[in-house]
């Protein structure tokens, strides 16, 4: 628990962090430090230098644009539960954000440095991905956006380049005939995610006209349940049907993430389980 | 006056706690001190071959780099109780392994630096040249031919064979029983996870050749013993300790560690003070754990639920070496409670002792008697589903009933003990009626009809209190050689304060609020002028700390011995001022008067006054109320109590929720019931993490998979619902307070209530035993079976 030695430059804007770590050997970004100081007091990360973002202004901060939020990268947990906006607009990323880890740790950690983590048991991921949106990320030639669906690419792993920063996370908003819903099953000393099941639900004219259907935690990154998605798609939003289409839930699961807690077959059984009961509250929201 | 016995007055140590001003061992800060870092074994089981300190001590700020072969003088560690069996085979840490190491986490070479952040630094700079060697984990394989072996002296690595009981009476039993049961039962390893870490801090004197070292412990004058006495071969009065305020214990405080003669020893070597203070994942691996057994169980019942007989054969793993009274845990603390609460006519018990390459295993809150306690209450619960009957019915009809009190358990499994006093039934009673039993079950056959899984369990308890009489605990060749009484002294100062020290040590367990109410009550005075000192060697008699639930029936009993003492002289004292006869004299509320004349009273503080200012005392009298207590008791107490747990098992991922849970307790009389129910209710969160939660689990090749504390699941608040807690009173005949004893009850019997409700909701199913942790995979996958 004692961290080995390392520089510390604290940025006062985007482009200074991206300078400093486009130019400092092995340096590394801290944003709320829930995932990285406790990775360098094991050792397991030892950078040479930290960049702490936590005092640029332009990083924290929710907005709503057409329809959609725009959530600075350093925004906390906290304040993402909380928000008004986030609730009329999206109360599914509400509800994710207050599921995550205890209040401690929904006070520091930040949307930006979750989802750049990317561990497989994160409870963002999944339910950002079947919300829909992308990730801003600023490098020494400027900015780009990527998709969620795009962004994670495996374990740890993301599609960012090694000197680029995420500035700003944009999310789908919902309104009324769509509902969403996040079921899970959490380690009891974690508190991470073993499965979480992430569904957002269209209901029109008594039909499912659009499901999003997103799995976490069985793999290194989520995986959209594209065969339930398509099984529940243009039918009613009857116990049957969903349960039929969550039977196809695990689909799209191949070599799932076993452990001494909860082996890959277990898994692949909460993810139809999670999936038939998030698709059944979204469902029941969007009506 | 009101009784202060029996009052919830609010814990004096408490202000100290919750501001903060109180002092860890790693507030501890001596000027020019060092800091200590340890190099632990990557490997389970592996020879050091050769190990190269030059880089380590070359960089800035390093005082000294060591290893085994620099303590080689000091002697390996003692293994103070060897039960039963235990011969010419003890295996126990050195300070540092100089050739060998057998668990991962065994410390092998050391730091000293001028920081902690630069002795961690030195530590990736130590080259080891390791030799590995084959691993064994599970005790039962680790006695199979072919195993790995572990020690040159303990041939199948079996530290001891033990047994209890009377085989041939259990066998015939068993060819005569209408209905036999086996079970396999795992009672997995814990980590006793304490929020404080171990810790030590040295400082030694040349000049006289002193040390003072403050530890985490439990049992500062039993450290200080063993580290002079026996590891570095000292008299004791060479050595002060001091255990300072210490964050939770648990059992795993009370013991020998390596780590502890070493600091002493580097606080020489470098000349400054030094600090080691314990990380989590040392924590995890270097500080004993607790429970694993793999045991086969048998039962002989009639059809009418009557047990009459119970065989027991347990594999109790004890780690890579053994740890201070390792091998006394599953055998005098285990076998010796295998009946229970119950009348059963014949039991037999056999335990083989293991070393494997795991971390060490010794008494964990509860020590044996969880083990027992799970065997015997699943045993029952076995016996209720094969007859049919209600379990609450087996319970009653296998009960010891009142009139059978003193109570000796069958086959002298008890050793020459005898359950002190009991009355089982109401308790059950009392706690199926706080429960809504029979409701409840109509709840649950009719939610079983909806496809909801209920399941309601029961625990019936008794436990062993107050480990300490000689004629038991230092039996020889099965206890550990001494008695564990234990100490107290009482001064009234002469401004009529009094000041109570102990051997015992409060380290969670609210000693200087209970043992003020008994001095309190005793001598009539404010419980605010009661100051009671302990922790520190210099300063307070010889005792043997706290662990075994033995401060309030053992130490505090010491206090009431020295309380009657110092009243006797009072009177004395008093008779002579008042010119009275002693036996005329009546003391009252803190007032000594003669009989039918209580103007004329000199009270309690006058009386001190006159024993300190010493001028006109009676002839042949000795100035000053001081007394000296030392108590060995004539029997152990025997608490008991019923709890019952419901749950609810959600069918589809098999996660378990707790729905309500009752304990009613008979721990004899009630100092403070507040700080009773405190211990309980901790005890019962960690009984039920056990059948839950916690688990650790080690790899094929050794390595602790659940090293920390995201992995290992210790039990979080929002496990529980609210504990409805009551109580019957049974007080013990066996000291004079009629106290039994509480500090381990609810860890001994939630275990086995939270299994037997699981079991029970996954009933209909076919299920009849699931092994702990009941994860919502296991749960699950039992119901995939059925």
């Amino acid at each position: 628990m004692f961290a080995a030695n390392f520089d510390y430059y604290r940025p006062a804007t985007v482009a200074e962090a991206v300078q400093l770590l486009s130019t400092k050997e092995n340096a590394k970004i801290l944003a709320g430090g829930h995932s990285l100081i406790p990775a360098m007091k094991y050792r397991l990360a030892q950078p040479s230098a930290l960049i702490d973002i936590g005092r640029i202004p332009e990083l924290s901060g929710i907005r709503v644009e057409g329809g959609k939020l725009r959530i600075g990268a350093m925004t906390t947990h906290a304040a993402i539960a909380a928000s008004a906006d986030v609730k009329a607009h999206c109360p599914l990323l509400a509800e994710a954000a207050d599921k995550i880890g205890d209040q401690m740790v929904r006070n520091r950690g930040t949307i930006g440095g979750a989802i750049v983590h990317a561990d497989p048991a994160a409870d963002y991921p999944p339910n950002l991905l079947a919300l829909g949106g992308s990730v801003t990320a600023v490098g020494p030639n400027g900015s780009r956006t990527i998709d969620f669906a795009g962004f994670w690419t495996d374990l740890f792993t993301t599609a960012l380049a090694p000197n680029e920063i995420v500035t700003e996370v944009t999310v789908n908003g919902y309104g009324k005939g769509t509902g969403g819903a996040y079921a899970d099953l959490q380690h009891p000393a974690s508190g991470y995610i073993v499965v979480g099941a992430s569904a957002v639900v269209t209901v029109a004219n008594g039909v499912c006209s659009k499901v999003s259907l997103v799995i976490g935690g069985a793999t290194p990154n989520p995986v959209r349940a594209s065969a339930a998605e398509a099984a529940l798609t243009g039918k009613a939003p009857t116990a049957e049907n969903i349960a039929a289409a969550a039977a196809l839930a695990a689909n799209g699961i191949s070599n799932p993430i076993g452990d001494s807690f909860a082996s890959g077959d277990y898994r692949v059984h909460l993810a139809k389980v999670l999936a038939k009961r998030a698709l059944t509250q979204a469902a029941a929201r969007a009506q | 006056m009101a009784k202060v016995i029996g009052q919830a007055i609010k814990r004096k140590e408490d202000p100290r706690l919750i501001t903060g001003e109180a002092k860890f061992l790693d507030d501890i800060q001596l000027p020019n001190m060092a800091y200590v870092a340890i190099l632990r074994s990557p490997y389970a089981h592996a020879r050091i071959k050769s190990i190269d300190t030059s880089k380590a001590a070359a960089l800035p700020g390093v005082i000294g780099v060591f290893t085994g072969k620099d303590f080689m003088d000091i002697n390996p560690l003692p293994c103070a109780w060897q039960a039963g069996g235990v011969k010419n085979n003890v295996n126990t840490p050195r300070v540092l392994e100089p050739e060998k190491v057998t668990f991962t986490g065994a410390g092998v070479a050391c730091v000293v630096a001028e920081s902690r952040y630069i002795a961690e630094d030195a530590l990736a700079l130590i080259e080891v040249d390791w030799e590995p060697l084959p691993v064994v984990v599970d005790a039962k394989k680790a006695t199979e031919p072919g195993a790995p072996q572990i020690h040159e002296n303990a041939p199948n690595n079996i530290v001891m064979e033990w047994e209890c009981g009377d085989a041939a009476a259990v066998e015939k039993a068993f060819a005569e029983a209408e209905i036999v049961i086996k079970q396999p039962l795992i009672n997995q390893r814990l980590i006793p996870t304490p929020m404080e870490t171990r810790g030590c801090a040295a400082m030694y004197l040349p000049y006289t050749d002193e040390y003072t070292v403050w530890i985490t412990s439990q049992a500062p004058h039993v450290h200080r013993l063993l580290m002079t006495a026996f590891v570095f071969g000292i008299p004791e009065t060479k050595m002060r300790v001091i255990s300072p305020q210490v964050g939770g214990g648990f059992g795993a405080k009370i013991f020998m560690y390596p780590e502890y003669p070493l600091v002493a020893a580097l606080a020489k070597k470098v000349g400054r003070p030094v600090k080691w203070q314990e990380t989590r994942s040392e924590n995890y691996r270097a500080t004993t754990h607790g429970r694993d057994h793999i045991t086969e169980l048998e039962v002989a019942a009639k059809k009418d639920g009557t047990v009459t007989a119970l065989r027991v054969h347990t594999y109790a793993n004890l780690g890579g070496v053994l740890s201070t009274v390792a091998p006394g845990i599953p055998t005098t603390l285990y076998g010796r409670l295998l009946s229970g609460a119950y009348h059963i006519p014949h039991i037999y018990c056999k335990v083989w002792g293991v070393y494997t390459n795991t971390g060490m295993v010794d008494a964990y809150r509860g020590a044996g008697r969880p083990e027992a306690t799970y065997v015997v209450e699943r045993a029952m619960d076995l016996v209720a589903r094969e007859t049919g009957l209600d379990p609450a019915e087996v319970r009653r009809r296998n009960f010891i009933r009142p009139e059978e009190f003193p109570y000796a358990p069958a086959d002298n499994i008890l050793a020459g003990l005898k359950y002190d006093s009991g009355n089982y039934e109401p308790a059950l009673n009392r706690a199926l009626e706080l429960a809504g039993y029979d409701e409840f079950r109509k709840q649950q056959a009719e939610a079983r009809k909806q496809g909801r899984l209920l399941g309601v369990g029961l625990s019936s308890y008794i436990e062993i209190c107050g480990i300490a009489p000689s004629a038991w605990i230092g039996l020889p060749n099965q206890g550990w050689g001494a008695g564990l009484w234990e100490s107290a002294n009482v001064r009234v100062h002469l401004t009529g304060k009094v000041v109570v020290t102990t051997g015992s040590q409060n380290h969670g367990q609210g000693h200087e609020t209970t043992i003020a109410q008994v001095v309190a009550e005793e001598l009539g005075v404010s419980v605010d002028d009661v100051i009671v000192q302990h922790s520190d060697t210099l300063g307070t008699p010889f005792g043997y700390g706290t662990y075994g639930s033995r401060s309030a029936a053992v130490g505090t009993v010491a206090v009431y011995n020295s309380l009657q003492r110092i009243k006797e002289k009072a009177r004395k004292l008093a008779a002579h001022l008042l010119e009275a006869a002693e036996e005329d004299i009546v003391y009252e509320d803190g007032k000594l008067f003669v009989k039918g004349s209580p103007d004329k009273a000199k009270t309690i503080q006058e009386i001190a006054a006159a024993a300190a200012i010493g001028y006109s005392l009676p002839k042949g009298m000795e100035p000053f109320l001081d007394d000296t207590a030392y108590y060995d008791p004539p029997n152990c107490t025997f608490p008991f109590g019923t709890h019952v747990c419901m749950v609810e098992v959600d069918p589809e991922t098999g996660a378990v929720q707790i729905l309500k849970y009752v304990a009613v307790d008979d721990v004899g009389n009630v100092i403070n019931p507040m700080i009773v129910d405190g211990q309980i209710h901790g005890g019962i969160v960690q009984g039920v993490g056990q059948a839950l939660t916690e688990g650790a689990i080690y790899d094929e090749n050794g390595q602790l998979l659940t090293g920390t504390m995201t992995e290992y699941a210790i039990p979080k608040a929002s496990l529980m619902p609210k504990i409805i807690q009551d109580r019957t009173v049974t007080p013990t005949p066996v000291n004079p307070l009629g106290i039994k004893g509480a500090g381990e009850a609810g860890t001994i019997a939630a275990t086995p209530a939270v299994v037997n409700a699981v079991v029970d909701a996954l009933s209909h199913l076919g299920v009849k035993h699931i092994d702990m942790p009941l994860t919502p995979q296991r749960v699950w996958a039992a119901m995939q079976r059925n």
